[in-house]
């Protein structure tokens, strides 16, 4: 354990703003990218179930049988 | 996703011996399945990794605390690097044999590259910045950093930009393949032409000691787990967008709304 204390954790020996700050951009920039996948991901389910809605009208089902 | 599962079940049995066999289907229903194992590894060694080097690392006599931007940018450089080349890779390898879902694998890889190049450029200059006395300086490796990153915007920008995938993986798969090509070229000559007009200024280096190594090895496994995380979850969207049309995917998505 090299910090005697929350305080001395915090301030890294002076080098605080510069550790804290690439440590920070690092989880913005990664929490970032699963919050796109997960909303890319739930938009094309939205798109390809309205797709199919549309497809049905048209058309007669291919199957009924199959649900998700 | 019962339905998913029972309808691919017969795909299961078999493994996933050649690329030829790893058709877009069966890659969604395995990218499904071994995303969520690597997301906890990566959550568990990135955890220990900075326990290790936030907490139980020693304070530097010459570095101070400033060398711990380390556990975040070592680790950053090496996966940029190795994704970028995987990339151009299995998207050079796809357009050669024609296998549609290598291009996938590289089109999901990308993204995640460009993250961890911007990564390694961003902490690279918080820790020059009181090594060098500059935020940025034009030295071989933090200059074929930044052209890696715009490899790999580019790319993502070629992908987006042109409809038809087909000739979207075909021009983003030749600027990756330029790029494996040219950057190692550009590094060694950057390197000669530095060591003729000028001594480089001194490079970005980790104190030696096991304790530091081992934190550094292990944000390393970490973050390689969270990439490969990353860029199955990314595959899955990618296969299901580029299948839309197909059976399978209409039969399994079509049906909910």
């Amino acid at each position: 354990m090299n910090w005697d204390s929350w305080g001395d954790f915090w301030a890294m020996g002076g080098d605080g703003l510069y550790v804290w700050s690439a440590y920070l951009v690092a989880l913005v920039v990664i929490f970032t990218e699963i919050a796109v996948l997960a909303l890319t991901r739930r938009s094309i389910l939205e798109h390809l179930g309205r797709y199919a809605k549309i497809a049905r009208k048209e058309r007669k089902p291919r199957n009924e049988d199959s649900r998700f | 996703m019962p339905a998913l599962s029972s309808t691919l079940s017969s795909d299961e049995s078999l493994p996933m011996t050649a690329w030829s066999q790893a058709t877009p289907q069966r890659g969604y229903v395995q990218a499904g399945r071994l995303c969520p194992w690597f997301a906890l590894a990566a959550a568990v060694l990135c955890s220990i990794g900075l326990f290790v080097g936030l907490v139980v690392a020693q304070t530097d006599p010459h570095q101070h605390e400033h060398y711990r931007i380390a556990f975040i940018h070592t680790p950053s450089l090496w996966l940029s690097v190795g994704i970028y080349f995987v990339t151009a890779g299995m998207a050079g390898y796809g357009q050669a044999r024609r296998q549609r879902f290598l291009s996938m694998i590289a089109s999901a890889l990308a993204p995640t590259g460009a993250l961890f190049a911007f990564l390694a450029l961003w902490t690279g200059s918080l820790w020059g910045k009181p090594i060098w006395g500059a935020w940025w300086v034009w030295e071989a490796r933090l200059t074929v950093e930044l052209l890696l990153l715009f490899l790999f915007l580019g790319y993502v920008a070629l992908q987006e930009a042109i409809d038809d995938t087909r000739r979207a993986d075909r021009a983003s798969g030749l600027l990756a393949l330029l790029g494996a090509f040219g950057l190692p070229l550009l590094y060694f000559s950057v390197f000669r032409w530095s060591s003729m007009y000028g001594t480089p200024p001194q490079n970005l280096s980790a104190p030696d000691s096991p304790v530091i190594s081992a934190g550094i090895l292990l944000m390393g496994l970490g973050l390689f787990a969270y990439a490969v995380s990353a860029t199955l979850a990314r595959l899955r969207n990618v296969i299901l967008k580029r299948e839309r049309n197909s059976e399978w995917v209409v039969q399994n998505f079509g049906a909910r709304a």
